[in-house]
């Protein structure tokens, strides 16, 4: 299994504030990581970095074999092959959860209208949402919209998924059927790098864990070794007000 | 004990419901015979107190009868919606009799005493309008100083464009795009040549004679279907992350909206010919349109950008993170949500666009209020001015409404809400 994402000493700041300080990251495929820490710690920006819709200043991003720098055609590339799914769904609401799915196929990845069906119909019977597919995202609860977003990201069939705390939004009854997806999802041999709290999924799913304090990864480990024996205090304090 | 008795309340309903009722229909009776009959039936009370009996008698009744839950659905609905406190009932009472008032004597003078008949000034014997004015220039206020034999060519350009509208909103989702790029693209070329004529064995008629109902149409026609493009890369344009684009389109869009339209329209007829190399010219007409259309453009271009700064971030992100590059992203995702949110503003500036034509009297161009404006100061029909105004502001009106109703059904249409 080769590296299909490397960050090499990665920094950026917002203004004076720095909210990445030296980051190294190697995920290899088929890896599913969760990257877990206090709020304001960096962890959402870390992967939306991935797919550089925030910029880093220092540093080497390489994904999947291309380095992320200003170049915009090589990001709209590297973007159709990383899904991202976000905290607050973002579908697009005008139109149905059928078109949300296959609007980028058509148009990025120029798919014909039929097969783009197909996969969006496979997709959605994955995430057992099909029977949904002809209705707008305002008509859906708040499970379905999310599942509906992971089926919106399948459907560019990537060969990385990032989940932006992707149950925060979430009513308490609805967060297990959009974890239950995901679980599907890492058996099924999906890269995934995961930022959330839901630590029951993390026990089940996640190889590595990440855990990210201040800008800095501060312990990173085998999932069992992680929740066992974490080796840092502030990890020991973290889990200890979660678990 | 008289105060509690007096206290209307449902189980005194068999004497204050036909007390009031009499009460308040005594006041309309009153205001209603004073106004039509010329009759005052309280006459020969002091005169204050006779004005004022119909609003004494209403105000009286209508507390009488506001019982509440008084178990009669009318009842209560009135109650609820005109009679629901004193001051509330006062201001009904009020408004109703002022209209009562006007619509007697406006009625008067646009229809009862009007005149329709005849073919002068002198025909026109009544008090009230003189129809015959608009009926004589009819003609000039639909067409301008268009040759009375070539008139045909505009009723056939306006019958094809409206045909070709009707067909559009019928004919089925696949042919329909065929239609609406014939409609945008070969359509106009044909329009302009029909009017214009000066091939194909039309006569050629100059712009200056274009005018009256028709040019307002054709002006309008033009500046919304070029001001809405233009407004919409402008507002693009504004939100750009480069530089240039960014100050250019500021600059644009505030040198604009800083001007008045009369000044830019006197800038376009006037002074650009001026800057023209010799030799070179440009239809009169052409250059009001053009300048009409970038006036516009540069509102138009505010309220989209006011849609577009009202979607949230999360749009964009999930655009890019589909793959979508700038362009896609604008056009699949951004503006479809951006430009339905702002149907009512699109529909304000294309409605002030419509009502903003007139001013093209500054540079000698006449649609329908300069025709009217003409007409008004032929000798033989002075004084004319009122019938003149209130016929044009009739057909804006029709023409407004229209557009405005056209965008409510637009804005429920798409709407994607629960």
């Amino acid at each position: 299994m080769g590296k299909i994402i490397e960050l090499k000493k990665v920094n950026k700041w917002f203004d004076k504030f720095q909210v990445l300080k030296d980051i190294d990251l190697e995920v290899a495929s088929q890896e599913k990581i969760v990257i877990c820490g206090p709020s304001g710690s960096g962890k959402s920006t870390l992967i939306r970095c991935i797919n550089r819709l925030e910029e880093h200043q220092e540093g080497n991003i390489i994904v999947d074999g291309t380095k992320l720098a200003e170049n915009t055609k090589n990001i709209e590339k590297i973007r159709a092959e990383v899904g991202m799914v976000f905290q607050q769904f973002n579908l697009f609401p005008h139109l149905s959860i059928l078109d949300n799915c296959t609007l980028a196929p058509i148009w990025v990845k120029k798919l014909p209208k039929k097969v783009a069906e197909k996969i969006a119909m496979d997709n959605l019977t994955r995430v057992q949402i099909d029977d949904q597919a002809l209705k707008f995202p305002g008509q859906l609860s708040g499970g379905q919209q999310q599942r509906a977003a992971i089926a919106r990201a399948l459907c560019m069939e990537p060969k990385i998924m990032l989940f932006d705390e992707p149950t925060s939004a979430l009513d308490p009854e609805m967060i297990k059927e959009v974890l239950d997806v995901m679980v599907d999802l890492a058996k099924g041999g999906m890269t995934m790098i995961v930022v959330t709290h839901e630590m029951g999924f993390a026990k089940e799913v996640a190889d590595y864990m990440i855990f990210m304090d201040e800008g800095k990864i501060v312990e990173r480990a085998k999932t069992k070794e992680f929740f066992e024996n974490p080796k840092s205090d502030r990890t020991k304090l973290f889990l200890s007000q979660i678990l | 004990m008289i105060l509690t008795y007096l206290k209307p309340t449902k189980d005194k309903i068999n004497t204050f419901l036909p007390l009031g009722s009499i009460f308040v229909i005594f006041a309309f009776l009153d205001i209603l015979a004073n106004t039509f009959l010329n009759r005052n039936i309280t006459g020969f009370l002091p005169q204050t107190l006779s004005f004022l009996i119909p609003l004494l008698f209403g105000f009286v009744g209508f507390y009488l009868i506001r019982i509440e839950f008084s178990g009669i659905r009318f009842l209560d609905k009135l109650n609820k919606n005109i009679n629901s406190s004193n001051f509330n009932a006062f201001l009904t009472l009020l408004i109703l009799f002022i209209i009562i008032k006007a619509i007697s004597p406006l009625m008067n003078w646009l229809i009862l005493e009007a005149n329709f008949v005849g073919s002068t000034k002198d025909d026109c014997t009544g008090n009230g309008a003189c129809w015959v004015f608009i009926k004589v220039w009819f003609n000039r206020l639909m067409y301008g100083l268009y040759p009375d034999v070539e008139q045909w060519r505009v009723n056939s350009a306006f019958i094809l464009l409206f045909a070709l509208v009707g067909i559009a909103f019928f004919v089925p989702q696949k042919i329909k795009k065929y239609f609406i790029i014939f409609l945008l693209f070969v359509y106009p070329f044909i329009g302009i040549k029909l009017l214009s004529g000066g091939s194909f064995g039309l006569v050629y008629v100059e712009t200056a004679a274009w005018g009256g109902l028709s040019l307002t149409f054709i002006i309008s026609a033009f500046a919304i279907l070029f001001c809405f493009p233009i407004g919409v890369f402008l507002a693009l344009g504004r939100r750009s992350s480069l530089p240039a684009i960014r100050y250019i389109s500021i600059g644009f869009i505030e040198l604009w909206r800083g001007v008045p339209l009369i000044t830019v329209l006197f800038m376009a007829a006037v002074m650009f010919p001026m800057f023209l190399p010799d030799g070179t010219f440009i239809d009169k007409l052409i250059r009001v349109l053009i300048a009409i259309t970038l006036f516009e453009a540069a509102y138009m271009a505010e309220v989209v950008r006011g849609g577009l700064q009202a979607l949230p971030k999360g749009q964009y992100e999930a655009a890019k993170s589909l793959g979508m590059g700038y362009w896609r992203m604008n056009i699949l995702i951004i503006l479809p949500q951006a430009l339905k949110l702002v149907i009512p503003g699109i529909a304000n500036t294309l409605l002030a666009l419509v009502k903003d034509t007139p001013l093209i009297f500054v540079v000698g161009l006449m649609e329908l209020a300069g025709m009217i404006g003409l007409a008004k100061t032929n000798p033989k029909w002075l004084g004319m001015a009122m019938e003149g105004y209130v016929f044009a502001g009739l057909v804006f009106w029709i023409i407004c409404y229209a557009m405005s109703r056209y965008s409510q059904n637009l804005e429920k249409k798409l709407s994607t809400e629960r």
